[in-house]
């Protein structure tokens, strides 16, 4: 089934998008960073707030029960859209917060926590885990610690020049000794949709468990984990048109299970004395104290409206965006894509690139002879808000021998026209810095 | 573009492209690196003494034009003003301090300043205020080592 976006349409139903930047309209190409939210995810939040607001799987007056229910809804709805069942789905502040605890679970096995059902997690010197060079600091700065306070090793796939990672090497770098690989579904300054079942078959081979980084997929492709075949992922929900505050780990059922906690505290309990406690099977064992229960619910209000639209809609409108923003940066001078696939996968790669990676609609660039903050300023005059910096991810911009660039990211609510004037303004950078 | 000019002044853009006072003295009495965690902007600033004057600031750094023509500008002033005292090293931190945080309100004075006055209008920017401040940041604490 084909169907296609009506982006006026679903401009109207993202408030903020009608306002001005210093009078000009604003044109907000900022969305890996963190996407706008369309008035039925405000709503929601009020709404609970407003009639519902109770503690949820506590108490047991009526109204308690009420947003008890809408709370589990919430967990139904939004573990549907990644094709999970809710069981699997555990309510975390954000991806961050889902992959430390996932680390920090390892970390628990590694020390006897949950023995005997966690021992196939539990490390050991020599044992290694495996990242991508293209890592947001978020799924790197864990596993450092994580190797750090084990004795274990961490070891990282490279990127080749076009931005695919390299599953030659992928090859080498996962061995008899690798016991988790965690990497980015799409990374957020790449863009490209990395070879997930390439990845998940090496990891597979040797026992390792997979982690998957779905922050910058989720709201752009029909996403369907249990398919992937990773073991654990996560997502962020103010990155899909949902709250601040909230996001998830997924997990296959007979790793939730086995896994030991990482926050504890209350309502992960069965019986506590003052020695020992028993806890709940998962998701609530991973959900210790209160939890973000109107960010939930709005995120369910998200991925409704997602839904509504259509995920094949969103991903082939955005496809379009994508490549009508790559084309136009290639064509203006002094602008260098980073990860751009027709540069081929460059020297010292072992294997071909793919030609035409799957993207999303997300670049990032040097504008030569102009830093990427001195770049941003020059759009922000012209209302185009767009991210400078490292984007929290140093090790791939030091592997594309820059510090710092500037990203344009897109989502479902933009426009071409909006792209046409990103692109007029990003011509005039260096014009006006006077390097061209 | 008026805001986008007052901002990026030619004297900035000259700086920044011919920058004063790049290459680290191996004789510095003392160094400091600084970075600015969001960009990624780095510097590395060394003062050198004659007893207890200042009479030497040099620094090797990459970042924005605003922090390039920062550093240069602070390089340019401490040898216009034929080295500096300690106090008035640290009174004209403090200046430039004080100016950058007022949202606008407080102008740098080009008699105090020189050319750095011209960094006046980064105050109005809140995002742009560290990347001015790096060198002097880093001016500081080296100071405060030697």
């Amino acid at each position: 089934m084909t169907s296609t976006l009506d982006a006026a349409a679903v401009r109207a139903d993202f408030p903020l998008l009608d306002r001005t930047v210093d009078g000009r309209p604003l044109v907000y190409l900022d969305s890996a960073a963190t996407s706008q939210k369309p008035r039925v995810v405000i709503d929601a939040e009020v709404d609970f707030l407003t009639r519902a607001n109770s503690a949820v799987h506590r108490g047991a007056h009526s109204m308690a029960a009420e947003a008890t229910e809408l709370f589990e809804d919430a967990r139904t709805t939004v573990a549907g859209f990644v094709g999970a069942r809710p069981e699997q789905l555990v309510w975390t502040s954000g991806a961050t917060a889902g992959i430390n605890l996932v680390a920090y679970a390892i970390g628990n096995a590694t020390a006897g926590r949950g023995a005997p059902a966690s021992a196939r997690f539990a490390l050991a010197p020599g044992d290694e885990l495996v990242i991508t060079e293209s890592e947001h600091h978020a799924n790197l700065i864990p596993w450092q610690e994580l190797a750090a306070r084990t004795g274990t090793t961490l070891k990282h796939i490279p990127v080749r020049d076009d931005g695919t990672i390299d599953t030659d090497a992928a090859a080498s770098v996962i061995s008899d000794r690798t016991r988790v690989v965690a990497f980015p579904h799409v990374s957020n300054v790449l863009g490209i949709v990395n070879p997930v079942a390439e990845l998940v078959s090496l990891a597979r081979g040797v026992g390792a468990l997979t982690l998957l980084d779905a922050c910058q997929s989720a709201p752009h492709l029909p996403l369907d984990l249990p398919a992937l075949g990773v073991d654990l992922a996560v997502f962020s929900g103010h990155k899909m048109l949902g709250p601040y505050g909230v996001g998830a780990v997924y997990g296959r059922s007979e790793v939730l299970e086995a896994l030991p906690p990482f926050l504890t505290g209350g309502s992960m309990i069965t019986t506590v004395t003052l020695d020992e406690a028993k806890y709940l099977p998962p998701p609530q064992r991973f959900e210790a104290g209160t939890q973000p229960v109107s960010q939930a619910i709005g995120l369910a209000a998200a991925v409704r409206y997602l839904e509504s639209v259509g995920m094949e809609a969103v991903h082939a409108h955005e496809t379009a965006l994508g490549e009508r923003m790559g084309d136009g940066l290639r064509s203006i001078p002094g602008i260098r894509l980073l990860g751009d696939p027709s540069t081929g996968p460059g020297t010292g790669s072992t294997g071909s690139g793919a030609v035409s990676a799957e993207r999303v609609a997300l670049w990032a660039f040097d504008v030569e002879g102009v830093h990427a903050h001195d770049a941003g300023q020059f759009l922000d005059a012209r209302g185009i808000a767009v991210r400078v910096g490292h984007h929290c991810a140093q090790p791939l911009h030091r592997r594309f021998g820059v510090t710092a660039s500037v990203r344009a990211s897109a989502a479902l609510y933009n426009t071409a026209d909006e792209v046409d004037t990103f692109l007029e303004a990003v011509s005039g950078i260096r014009p006006f810095f006077g390097v061209s | 573009m008026s805001g986008l000019e007052a901002l990026y002044q030619e004297l900035i853009l000259d700086h920044s492209k011919r920058p004063h006072g790049t290459g680290l003295a191996a004789d510095a009495a003392a160094t400091s690196h600084q970075v600015n965690p969001t960009c990624g902007d780095e510097i590395t600033l060394g003062v050198r003494l004659d007893g207890d004057r200042i009479v030497e600031v040099t620094w090797d750094g990459v970042g924005c034009s605003i922090s390039q023509a920062s550093a240069s500008m602070l390089t340019t002033l401490v040898e216009e003003e034929g080295g500096l005292s300690r106090s008035d090293a640290t009174a004209l931190v403090d200046g430039f301090r004080t100016a950058l945080r007022s949202r606008g309100e407080t102008p740098l004075d080009e008699e105090t300043f020189g050319d750095a006055a011209a960094l006046s209008g980064v105050s109005k920017y809140t995002a742009r205020v560290k990347c001015a401040m790096l060198a002097w940041v880093a001016f500081e604490d080296a100071l405060a080592k030697a």
